[in-house]
């Protein structure tokens, strides 16, 4: 295992500070996009899921500390999204390639 | 051998298969970012099935999504967050030799898991006084419900979030641990590793509370 030299990296107080305002405003952010969804249309949930998916970079760069941590433990729990990744596709796939059926079984 | 430094209040012994204290640190660590893949693995397919489902039946999900109040969310969501940076901030603590700090932080972070609960309680008790249960149970006729099968977005909404709130619980109590130990004087700059650990855990609480929270109270 490649381990990295700084071992035990302390995140510094202000990197904490900023990270917990900027969730804040996101926050805040996601719930003006929410108030205005009927101007949004369609992009109202995909914008609200980019906003989430913006504060969940922020939580796991600084609070989870990936930022400084090793490039396996990057991987490693990068595999995670990308295995939900093709979850997801496959499952969009299927949905998306039936054949509607009139009558019941 | 170790790589405690001399100034520690106390020296950590590392257990005897690791070649150093950074070792057993590091894969400890590991351990737990193995564990939090099989987090985000059972939380994202509870995730696609929501989505197959909103898919199927977007009127049945709008119908159940509007019974939601987004300022219990709102608020919850911004209490989460708050604990998150405290449990960051603990960990700060800790490292640095502020152990008195770190325990009020870790206690702010119990506490913001408290709160976050009870607003849950109250939340959960006012859709049982509507009728609002979960699948066959949803009082159809008492609820007014527009969806003879709305029981079916309460299924995902009591499973999605009960799950969660079961992990803040998990979490408050391994917090309560690591503050116990941080109390006693287990813990030093050069060894926190369950500390770390713990917070990891919390954070994805956070980082799963972030996903569920456009999702149930505001995207209907």
């Amino acid at each position: 295992m490649n381990e990295p030299k700084d071992v035990h990296h302390i995140v510094d107080y202000k990197i904490l500070l900023k990270s917990g305002a900027a969730l804040f405003a996101l926050t805040f952010l996601t719930m003006i996009a929410f108030w205005n969804h009927h101007h949004l249309g369609a992009f109202a949930a995909p914008i609200a899921f980019l906003i989430a998916g913006v504060k969940a970079a922020i939580v796991m760069m600084f609070f989870m500390g990936l930022k400084y941590d090793s490039t396996m433990n990057r991987i490693i729990f990068g595999l995670g999204f990308f295995f939900l990744a093709v979850l997801m596709a496959f499952s969009a796939l299927d949905i998306w390639t039936r054949v509607p059926v009139l009558g019941t079984i | 051998m170790s790589t405690v430094e001399s100034h520690a209040s106390h020296e950590h012994h590392f257990a005897h298969h690791f070649k150093s204290a950074d070792h057993e640190f590091l894969t400890s660590k590991q351990g737990i970012w193995l564990f939090m893949v099989t987090e985000i693995l059972m939380f994202g397919g509870l995730f696609v099935a929501y989505f197959i489902f909103h898919h199927i039946y977007p009127g049945m999900f709008a119908e159940g999504a509007k019974s939601l109040d987004w300022r219990m969310g709102f608020g919850n969501t911004l209490v989460l967050i708050f604990s998150s940076f405290t449990m960051a901030l603990g960990i700060h603590q800790i490292q640095k030799g502020h152990n008195k700090k770190a325990v009020l932080s870790l206690a702010l972070t119990i506490l913001c898991g408290a709160i976050f609960m009870v607003v849950k309680y109250f939340e959960y008790t006012h859709k049982f006084h509507l009728g609002l249960y979960p699948g066959k149970y949803l009082d159809v006729a008492k609820v007014g419900a527009e969806h003879a099968n709305l029981g079916m977005y309460f299924g995902f909404y009591y499973l999605m979030s009960g799950m969660h709130g079961l992990h803040v619980l998990i979490g408050m109590a391994l917090i309560a641990w690591v503050l116990f130990r941080t109390m006693r004087g287990d813990f030093h700059s050069h060894y926190y590793t369950p500390v770390e650990g713990v917070g990891i855990f919390w954070h994805i609480i956070d980082l799963i509370w972030i996903f569920l929270f456009p999702l149930l109270y505001l995207v209907g």
